[in-house]
């Protein structure tokens, strides 16, 4: 199947009007008829009125990437379609000039386009009574008097009409719908319901016959889930047995502790909203000294404020913290709701002075499950704090996947100490050994009493600042790493997608996984060779490794989303291999399929810059 | 009760001769000792400066953490393991300076541990800057210049951010302070014991003879035991918020008596529910066990993978 054959179904309103849940249930209507869904959004930092949008790229086979182009818009206002023209700045020109060729645009007849619009000749224009359409549907149920109130169901009208002109199962879709209104909410099923049949209804009388493309059901959903990165780290934190998880609110990563506090009953996980990030470190910190597996997810704002944390972390060998680092647009506030993956170089760097840490990048759902499970693992074993770098992509689009294949995971707690059995004091935490690893006793354990300190200290963890401790306390600390990257499967470090001697290697890491992916398949359509080099495991980092498999390649291009090429700069300390092509992004948006293919053809084409995509 | 040998180290101990922290490292000794708690269930955590070494002193769990940082280390140790007695130590520039922020969310939380601030009216460590302690137009002797800013005032603060056990000591009054912190460890709840100290490299005007009112006509300590003079600092009737209310503002009011002697003591005591017994109602697992103890291996994701189908 060609892209061509994808269906781009998009929509736009401002924020507070519910695009969330039309978009939502949308995705799920169509894993459940077999359709892969990949879904992505868009928002400002704002609560209610700014400009939002929800993207779904809806496929026969799995897709990881979003595309530029929309097929079929639902316009919740008019500035969904030509921008924010009211505004003294224009910040954005609306998504008509996105829409492909044959396109349709349904949107509400109360709040369209103006004269003197924009407009295109070869996008149908569908227009929807939004407010007759709900009065219609309260009429039957008396409740006409609350037509303003319940204007908040304009995005079930949005979800009807698009439904209606794609002819696709509205049973199917009523199903869902009911679905979500349980318990307090159940009421509002029926009617919410019934506003989605009548706007089914409508578009596909009215509109149905000059509209070609329909969506129809493939099959049952073959036992697939939609699944966002935030779920599956919180899924992953689970699994492995995370005890104790802090947090200070932020996004995009709050939606992870609320996930987890909100499945407490269940899966008991200690939830603790922390006074500000230094605390929700440090927290962790000290459960992990404790014996419990212990997590913080934050995006930048809070990890630079952690970063004194991980030093003590450090130097103490704590077994944990997993710090989730779900990067946005920097610095400081930056972009608060935007992607970029500009924090890798201060994640491997951030707090002061050298001690072992583990960096790792997944590059997609799936890997973040994994990889966050394993973490745990880690952290326990090198007792190094793990950092998990993520962004907002990856924690916040969906995508259509099997569930997660759980039973190769297991839980390892490292090198626990054995209490003596004379309950004697004397116990060594800090007990020079080959590799580094010290066996840990927990804060409480009987015969395991210990000193730390953020000092330099010596095996007993008392302050010692003579030269000779401090070179072999230090080295032993670091040896640590020395240990992980024999230990840990090459699986885990890095991923060669396709064959190493392609006429291209695009080399990448975190989630232009998705995008490349994509990309380089269509390349292959238009006679291009590549192949995908992921890099998941940035420290330690397999230099050797990669530097063997770069050297294989033909050419190579870089594609990552951040200004300064950050990770190509640390490929060339680690292998020193100068990946010249570089195809980057910077504008607070990721990458889309479309982009990474055009950036590799200019870089093949000349590599004398850069290639800096924006399409937004 | 354990016997004092075996809550000390071997460590030496590089304090200022005649600096107040010995007689609070005395006082922290005897109150271990006679705790009845196994050594191995006590942790002690501290900060940065000179106070910041005292865990180092203490044959138990002994955590040296970061400059104002040791009460967040300290409350995820506790919520890891309720089992453990926790107690943070540390300077009050560490307390009411750069953790003044931990402070007032550690007293909000309530979580059952107890701090103990080396109050001395200098930043020892980093020899002899003004604390957030030290009162305004003040000029200890390695200052350049007088404070120009008002101090804090931890008992009122610690009272008004929901400490729920409030008092004050004076280091070399070991007796009175080793009682004090005791009634600190065993009362369920986040307990401050703010510790008048002497640091006689430093500070120049709080010295032991200005504390034992040398100086004074009737040569009567600058201090005086509030309990003695019949204060009555404890909430009766738990859930009587009037009372909570009443008791803190006497507290409060004490605070801020001012004059020429200083009161020591309990201004504030109420016993009411703990972060950990609130915790423990929404995960009953934690009524039972320390969550370092619990087994979480072997969970079933299906319920989880479902809502997502
Ligand atoms: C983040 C940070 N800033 C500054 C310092 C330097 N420093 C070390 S101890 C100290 C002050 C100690 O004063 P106090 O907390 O009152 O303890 P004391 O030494 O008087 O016991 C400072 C500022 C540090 N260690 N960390
Ligand atoms: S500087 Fe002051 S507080 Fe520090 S050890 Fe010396 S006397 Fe004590």
């Amino acid at each position: 199947m060609s892209n061509q054959a994808d269906l781009v179904w998009m929509i736009g309103g401002p924020q507070g009007s519910g695009i969330n849940l039309a978009a939502e249930t949308l995705t799920r209507c169509c894993m459940r008829g077999g359709l892969h869904v990949f879904a992505n959004i868009e928002y400002h930092s704002n609560i209610k009125g700014e400009h939002s949008y929800y993207r779904l790229r809806i496929a026969k086979e799995r897709r990881r990437s979003h595309l530029e182009r929309v097929d079929l818009l639902v316009a919740l206002d008019r500035e969904t379609l030509v921008g924010d023209v009211h505004k003294s700045e224009v910040t954005h020109r609306g998504h008509l000039h996105e829409m492909a060729p044959g396109g349709a645009i349904l949107f509400d007849s109360g709040n369209g386009p103006a004269p003197g619009d924009p407009s295109r000749e070869d996008v149908r224009m569908f227009p929807v009574p939004f407010r007759d359409i709900l009065l219609e549907a309260l009429r039957m149920y008396g409740r006409e008097g609350e037509v303003g109130k319940l204007q908040i169901m304009y995005n079930v009208i949005g979800l009807g009409a698009s439904i209606g002109l794609l002819g696709y199962d509205q049973d199917l879709v009523t199903r869902v719908i009911a679905e979500g209104f349980k318990g307090r909410k159940a009421a509002l099923a029926d009617l919410n319901v019934a506003v989605f049949r009548r706007a089914a209804e409508y578009a596909m009388e009215r509109f149905a016959t000059s509209y070609p493309h329909r969506l129809s059901v493939l099959g049952g959903s073959g036992g697939r889930v939609m699944m966002r990165g935030i779920q599956a780290v919180g899924m992953a934190k689970i699994l492995a047995g995370c005890g104790l998880q802090t947090y200070y609110p932020i996004t995009p990563a709050t939606d992870e502790s609320d996930y987890l506090e909100s499945r407490q009953g269940q899966f008991p996980t200690a939830v603790v909203q922390c006074e500000d990030e230094i605390s929700a470190v440090l927290m962790a910190i000290g459960a992990a000294h404790a014996g419990v597996r212990a997590s913080t997810s934050t995006s930048g704002p809070g990890f630079s404020l952690m970063a004194e944390g991980l030093g003590w972390a450090g130097i103490t060998e704590a077994p944990g913290p997993v710090v989730i680092l779900y990067q946005r647009g920097g610095p400081a506030t930056g972009l608060p709701t935007r992607h970029e993956q500009a924090d890798v170089r201060f994640a491997l760097h951030a707090a002061h002075g050298e001690f072992p840490r583990i960096v790792v990048a997944p590059g997609d759902a799936e890997e973040c499950f994994r990889t966050t499970f394993e973490a745990f693992n880690w952290a326990e074993r090198y007792q190094c704090p793990v950092t998990v770098i993520t962004d907002k992509y990856t924690a916040s689009s969906y995508s259509t996947i099997p569930p997660f294949e759980t039973s190769g995971l297991k839980i390892d707690r490292g090198v626990v100490f054995t209490p003596p059995k004379s309950g004697k004091d004397g116990f060594l935490r800090y007990k020079f050994t080959k590799n580094g690893i010290s066996p840990r006793s927990r804060l409480g354990d009987r015969g395991g009493i210990f000193w730390t300190s953020g000092d330099e200290h010596n095996e007993r963890g008392h302050i010692v600042e003579s030269a000779e401790n401090r070179v072999k306390m230090q080295t032993k600390r670091m040896t640590k790493l020395v240990t992980a990257a024999k230990e840990i499967p090459e699986g885990m470090m890095w991923t060669l997608h396709g064959p190493a001697d392609a006429e291209v290697m695009v080399v990448g890491w975190g989630s232009t996984k998705g995008p490349i992916l994509d990309a380089i398949e269509e390349l292959e359509t238009q006679g291009v060779a590549a192949s995908f080099l992921q890099l998941r495991l940035l420290l330690p980092f397999p230099g050797d490794a990669v530097r063997k498999v770069l050297r294989k390649a033909k050419t190579h291009v870089m594609v990552e989303g951040n200004y300064g090429g950050q990770v190509r700069g640390l490929i060339r300390e680690m292998t020193g291999v100068h990946v010249r092509r570089l195809v980057h992004k910077f504008d607070g948006r990721p990458f889309s399929q479309d982009e990474v293919r055009e950036g590799i053809l200019q870089q093949l084409k000349s590599a004398r810059r850069p290639a800096v995509m924006s399409h937004a | 009760m354990l016997k004092l040998e075996e809550v000390k180290t071997d460590v030496f101990n590089d304090w200022c001769p005649g600096c107040g922290d010995f007689g609070i490292l005395s006082a922290l000794q005897q109150a271990i000792a006679e705790l009845e708690v196994p050594r191995e269930k006590i942790a002690v955590f501290s900060g940065i400066g000179c106070s910041g070494k005292t865990p180092h002193f203490l044959n138990v769990y002994g955590i040296h953490t970061l400059h104002g940082r040791s009460l967040p280390i300290a409350a995820g140790a506790k919520l890891a393991n309720k089992d453990l007695t926790v107690i943070a130590v540390g300077g009050d520039g560490d307390g009411y300076g750069i953790g003044a922020g931990h402070f007032v969310a550690t007293g909000r939380r309530n979580l059952d541990l107890t701090y103990v601030v080396f109050n001395n009216g200098v930043y020892g460590l980093t020899k002899g800057q003004s604390a957030p302690t030290l009162a305004k137009g003040l000029r200890t002797k390695s200052m350049p210049a007088p404070a120009i800013v008002e101090a804090v005032n931890p008992i009122a603060l610690a009272i008004c951010a929901g400490f729920t056990f409030v008092a004050r000591s004076y280091s070399l009054s070991v007796k009175h302070l080793k009682a004090t912190i005791l009634a600190a460890i065993r009362h369920p709840g986040t307990a401050l014991v703010d510790v008048l100290q002497p640091c006689p490299t430093y500070n120049d005007l709080h010295t032991k003879e200005f504390w034992a009112g040398a100086d004074t006509p009737d040569k009567k300590p600058r201090w005086y035991d509030l309990q003695q003079e019949g204060f009555d600092a404890v909430v009766r009737d738990p859930e009587d918020g009037g009372e909570v209310v009443r008791k803190k503002t006497a507290g409060v009011m004490k605070s801020l008596e001012g004059g020429e002697r200083e009161p020591v003591g309990v201004f504030f005591e109420w016993k009411t529910a703990t972060y950990g017994e609130q915790l423990a109602a929404r995960m009953p697992l934690l009524a039972e066990k320390p969550l370092a103890e619990a087994d979480f291996s072997g969970r079933d994701l299906t319920p989880l993978l479902a809502e997502l189908a």
